[in-house]
């Protein structure tokens, strides 16, 4: 719409005599000064946060439980924040701790990484619209970013102005909100041993749930809909891992795919 | 900070964030195709359904409830904790009556 817009200035100033000014304000447009009302990346980046506060929560508690669990296990405090903060991925790091011996067995936790966190492929594949505008090294930088709860927030949020910075913000904080609870889960001792017990069990699949209808309701595709959780519920029947999210979401995408050369537009 | 711990840390981080990088990489190389446009667009759709419809397969009545309750919340709130919170308290309630 702006583009649009921008294109139809451009137009206009090459179809009239060069002799004749444009104002000053529309110079200054034109040649893309920051005018006053000009979305700015540090807004977008303020808006991710604020929007991924209530997935931050969720994070919070997990991590609270994450670092009660490596206490348990033997790692030290820097361990546990080593791990939350290099490795980044939560139900990973679960079933690494599951795995857990010292020495630490390479291959197996390699693997189980690579297993649990291979749905990140297909999250990533979708990033090119929200972060395909930046210099490639900083793009490549920022998929260190891409986890569930804050992609799927980015997701449902939609095309916006700066959308890159608005997805480091949510990073940012599913980030932050991981390692404090792991360095506070690991001081304070199972505190949270039971989430269930609050219902805090539920905040995940709840979040899921709403980000799901945030996205679906804008362009709503129930045949998407129901290829992907048939073949997630016989992927996770049968194969486990990361296989559920991988082969339903190919799934959901193939359908979209076959439905699109019945008609012609969309 | 034990070393053996700290490199298996970091195999452990190359692998999550080698797939995050091939992935994009991967995505950024699709043609632009009216199907492939498509699939694309749906993609997320997909991924988020296919994330949560297993966890609520390994969980029973009060959650299914409550994850309707969740749905119907945030197709008329966009604010993400309003729905979060009501189907937090929803599951409580719900698990108290099951």
């Amino acid at each position: 719409m702006t583009f649009q817009r921008c294109m139809g200035h451009a137009a206009m100033w090459t179809s009239h005599d060069a002799s004749v000014l444009p104002p000053p304000v529309r110079l200054g447009h034109k040649l893309g000064m920051a005018a006053p009302n000009q979305p700015r990346a540090s807004d977008a980046f303020t808006a991710g946060v604020l929007r991924s506060l209530p997935v931050g929560l969720g994070v919070l508690v997990y991590g609270l439980v994450f670092g009660a669990l490596t206490a348990q296990k033997g790692l030290s405090l820097a361990e546990a924040s080593a791990m939350s903060g290099i490795v980044f991925a939560g139900s990973a790091q679960f079933v690494a701790l599951g795995l857990w011996t010292i020495p630490p067995p390479v291959l197996a936790l390699v693997l189980a990484t690579f297993l649990v966190n291979f749905r990140f492929f297909l999250m990533a594949a979708t990033m090119d619209r929200v972060i395909g505008d930046w210099p490639k090294p900083r793009a490549l930088l920022a998929l260190f970013f891409v986890t569930d709860e804050n992609w799927a927030v980015t997701i449902a949020a939609g095309e916006r102005p700066h959308w890159g910075a608005f997805f480091l913000g949510t990073g940012v904080v599913v980030y932050l909100s991981w390692l404090a609870a792991t360095i506070l889960g690991y001081v304070v001792g199972s505190v949270v041993s039971d989430p269930r017990e609050w219902g805090f069990d539920f905040a995940f699949p709840a979040m899921f749930v709403a980000l799901a209808v945030a996205i679906g309701r804008k362009t709503p595709s129930p045949p998407v809909w129901v290829a992907s959780a048939l073949a997630a519920l016989a992927a996770d029947r049968f194969i486990g891992g990361s296989a559920p999210v991988l082969l339903g979401g190919l799934a959901g995408a193939c359908v979209a795919a076959i439905r699109a050369g019945g008609r012609h537009a969309d | 900070m034990r070393t053996e711990v700290l490199l298996a840390f970091l195999a452990m981080a190359a692998v999550s964030y080698g797939i995050r990088v091939m992935g994009y990489l991967v995505g950024t190389r699709i043609p632009d195709h009216p199907r492939l446009r498509a699939a694309l667009a749906q993609l997320p759709a997909a991924i988020l359904i296919a994330l949560v419809v297993p966890m609520l397969a390994h969980a029973g009545p009060p959650e299914w409830l409550a994850a309707g309750i969740v749905a119907a919340a945030a197709w008329f709130v966009e604010l993400l904790v309003v729905p979060l919170a009501i189907g937090v308290v929803a599951v409580v309630l719900l698990r108290g009556l099951f």
